[in-house]
């Protein structure tokens, strides 16, 4: 490209022209879309790949969130005649809606989708998953020359509560907020949105937890990984090697056998506790409680993540010309000085690196809080995967899914705008 | 191993090659069939004892080809999942009642004709009324009944020689200290603590129905919860129990009769009020026409009275058949009778309680949301 400036000579007017005649920028601009073009070729099958395999399941378990389109599907002509109701009233809905409600109930259980629809409503009115189920053996009996409203509330009493049709009106839309309200310890009225009882809530407090703890682990993780890392660092290769290995010895080693040994050491009956005992430091009516608390999941998953604060800080440490050191050490620095002014500052980046590292794996993590947290060492990943697996709310695990994922994606930016993430490095 | 536990375990083992030598003969063919069947169920000596007694002399018989996949724990949200992607993989799913009622009720599994796609119990009953109660859905083919119940400790100094009888003993912490592990889900323990705060067996789901019903039961709770340990893996009770880290603890009966029996732990069980569920089969809908007539007849072999019975010899859990009971015999590499250790055993079910699959389906969300707040307080 300097080639063809160079050959042109700069004229008093027109554009500047390549070689061959042609504008400068234009035949600039064609280098580097064939560049570019090539660069994007390259990359294509890992780009695919993410989008297939990563982003667009993503995307799709994030948009349950927000889905609701199985209540105006199961009852279209419900939800239209429900329009002209008002929620607000303690009345019931007029006849005309209970005879939408019949129509459409008809096709719905003939298509099996009334228990479905049950489950879905179940999860903003207790009661709803067996009223659709029995709805199925009161239908048979129903006799379609007469009012439909007497019918249904004989059939069950549940018809003649207002809150069950405030539910249906407000849960009728095709998008719905009620998960991510939900998430939130907040839920959706005839009055508009409230928080819940005190006495329900969870989500929230899950959430801060989830931060506070893995901010903490993070914390521990730097605190014992560093000297680790500088001893890697600076010991002759040999010795290094071996406290290398004794670092990634646990980390090749099964999750769940690690985890299954902090059971062992740290219970009340457990080896630690004995040996308190045994020394005096403890008495055995009065042993410590490490385990199935805060305490346990802080303590289990430092242990676990420890490597991962290590490692970076290690390839970055290893960069570090051990002169630096010497030099401000021979202009009169002191140890300490030496350390704080001059090495500490250079290792910044894998610090960097190894906190983020260690802070998003802790705030996903899920199967040890589950197994040596308790009550009080449980993060918001638990709730998640309950909800994935055992109470099959994928709406609200994907709502808990979706602002676990917001709030990371804004302590990155924090993170960003403070320590800046070009000074992160692996190596 | 000794010598003549060695024969008697041969002796045992060669029972039940008779048993299916002589039931061979009015084994249908199957026509048109698939040959191989991909089962669901939960690893570990459940599953061996599935195969022991039904999938091994099937494929005995028929040449059926078996492939396990141990997914019940998650089998309602996988098999949601395949039913979504539109490919379905599994052929014949082992779950729990609650679970079963789940499927059913989304579509996902199939219903059952049960007099006509099960076989009658040997007592010529007819299959529905052979297994009575424990037909709880149109889709669930039932195995089993297991129960939850509580294992304590028989080596406590602090209890003075005083044994739990009644499950209210789990709740005096005066009489019987020290912890004690309890599910970290509120199915079974708003149950138990609403019967010890005075609740009689038949109003327990009222009283649980009433807005103040379930905050009476964690505040009973609540009168335990600093010495409690929650366990959410059924394997958590034994281990704590045989660690002493708790006194005593609830977990399933089969669990237990492993500690006590297997491995020879000081631990006893408290069948009071044990809350019994289902296990069994499910079908997922809309199998193609030769797998689902592989697995149909496959159905039909693996729940008769006698196969049932057979399940017995390898874990303690009852089978869910009337007709089987009499022929449950003794364990296979134990040698004990298994008849005192059944949760069905006349004397084990004096008081007891069945899950409530109706009333929890209905209540489950709410209630988990408010336990779980309950818990973090």
């Amino acid at each position: 490209m300097t080639d063809a400036t160079a050959g042109t000579a700069p004229r008093a007017s027109g554009p500047m022209l390549a070689a061959d005649g042609r504008p400068l920028k234009a035949s600039l601009r064609r280098a580097l879309r064939a560049q570019k073009l090539r660069a994007l070729l390259l990359i294509a099958p890992l780009l695919v790949f993410v989008l297939v395999t990563f982003i667009l399941p993503i995307g799709d378990m994030l948009f349950r969130a927000v889905e609701n389109e199985i209540v105006p599907q199961t009852l279209p002509k419900t939800v239209v005649a429900l329009r002209d109701w008002d929620p607000k009233t303690a009345e019931l809905p007029g006849e005309p809606v209970f005879a939408a409600l019949h129509d459409d109930l008809v096709v719905a259980v003939e298509a099996k989708t009334n228990t479905r629809l049950g489950q879905r409503l179940n999860y903003e009115y207790s009661g709803f998953s067996s009223l659709m189920r029995g709805v199925a053996r009161d239908l048979k009996k129903m006799d379609t020359s007469q009012p439909f409203k007497e019918q249904f509330i004989a059939g069950d009493k549940k018809w003649s509560d207002p809150a069950v049709w405030q539910t249906l009106k407000l849960f009728s839309g095709n998008y719905t907020s009620g998960y991510i309200l939900n998430a939130l310890d907040m839920q959706l009225t005839t009055d508009g949105i409230q928080m819940k009882p005190a006495q329900d809530r969870i989500y929230v407090k899950l959430f801060l937890r989830t931060m506070a703890m893995s901010l903490g682990i993070t914390f521990l993780c730097l605190l014992l990984g560093y000297p680790i890392a500088f001893l890697l660092a600076s010991l002759p290769l040999r010795s290094s090697n071996l406290i290398l290995i004794l670092v990634l010895l646990p980390f090749w080693t099964s999750l769940l056998v690690r985890t299954a040994s902090w059971k062992v050491l740290l219970q009340q009956q457990g080896v630690i506790n004995d040996i308190l005992v045994w020394l005096g430091l403890v008495s055995d009516a009065n042993r410590l409680v490490m385990i199935n608390n805060a305490t346990g999941t802080t303590i289990a998953m430092t242990h676990i993540l420890l490597p991962f604060m290590i490692l970076p800080l290690f390839s970055v440490m290893k960069t570090i010309p051990p002169s630096y050191m010497r030099a401000a050490k021979s202009l009169g620095a002191n140890d300490w000085t030496a350390f704080w002014r001059v090495y500490f500052p250079q290792s910044i980046p894998g610090v960097g690196a190894g906190a983020i590292l260690c802070f998003i794996l802790a705030i996903g993590y899920y199967i040890t809080p589950e197994l040596v947290g308790g009550t009080s060492g449980v993060f918001i990943s638990n709730r998640i995967a309950y909800h994935i697996s055992t109470s099959l709310n994928w709406g609200l695990a994907a709502a808990l899914a979706t602002l676990l994922l917001i709030v990371v994606l804004a302590l990155y930016w924090t993170y960003d705008r403070i320590v800046g993430i070009d000074n992160v490095k692996l190596g | 191993m000794s010598l003549r536990t060695l024969v008697s375990a041969a002796a045992l083992a060669l029972l039940p090659v008779g048993a299916t030598l002589a039931f061979a003969e009015d084994l249908p063919p199957c026509e048109g069939c698939a040959d191989a069947i991909t089962a669901v169920s939960w690893g570990g000596a459940y599953q061996t004892s599935q195969q022991k007694a039904y999938s091994e002399p099937y494929a005995a018989l028929t040449g059926t080809k078996f492939t396990w996949d141990e997914s019940s724990n998650e089998a309602v949200a996988k098999l949601r999942a395949q039913f979504e992607a539109g490919n379905v993989t599994w052929d014949l799913v082992d779950v729990e009642g609650p679970d079963s009622q789940r499927l059913c009720d989304e579509g996902l599994a199939m219903p059952i004709d049960f007099d006509k796609d099960l076989a009658p119990g040997n007592d010529g009953s007819t299959p529905t009324k052979d297994f009575g109660d424990s037909l709880i859905n149109d889709c669930f083919v039932p195995q089993i009944w297991f129960s939850t119940t509580f294992g304590y400790r028989t080596d406590v100094a602090e209890w003075n020689g005083a044994v739990p009888t009644s499950i209210c003993d789990v709740f005096d912490l005066q009489k019987f200290p020290g912890k004690r592990s309890l599910e970290k889900r509120p199915k079974k323990n708003l149950e138990w603590a609403l019967l010890c705060d005075g609740v009689a067996k038949a109003d327990l789901y009222d009283v649980l129905s009433t807005p103040e019903g379930v905050d009476r039961a964690l505040k009973k709770l609540g009168t335990i919860k600093d010495s409690v340990v929650w366990w959410s893996a059924g394997a958590e009770t034994p281990q704590l129990l045989a660690d002493k880290e708790v006194v005593m603890g609830s977990t399933y009966n089969g669990r237990l009769f492993s500690v006590i029996e297997e491995q020879h732990q000081p631990v006893a069980m408290l069948w009071d009020y044990e809350v019994f569920d289902f296990d069994g089969w499910i079908v997922p809908n809309n199998l193609p026409d030769d797998r689902k007539a592989r697995v149909l007849h496959f159905l039909r072999f693996a729940t008769d009275t006698q196969r049932l019975a057979d399940q017995a010899k390898y874990i303690s859990y009852g089978p869910a058949r009337a007709s089987s009971q009499p022929l449950v015999g003794k364990h296979v590499s134990l040698g004990i009778e298994m008849a005192p250790h059944m949760p069905t055993n006349p004397a084990n079910m004096k008081n007891y309680l069945i899950n409530n699959i109706e009333w929890w389906a209905d209540n489950q969300d709410e209630v988990e949301a408010k336990f779980q707040a309950w818990l973090t307080q």
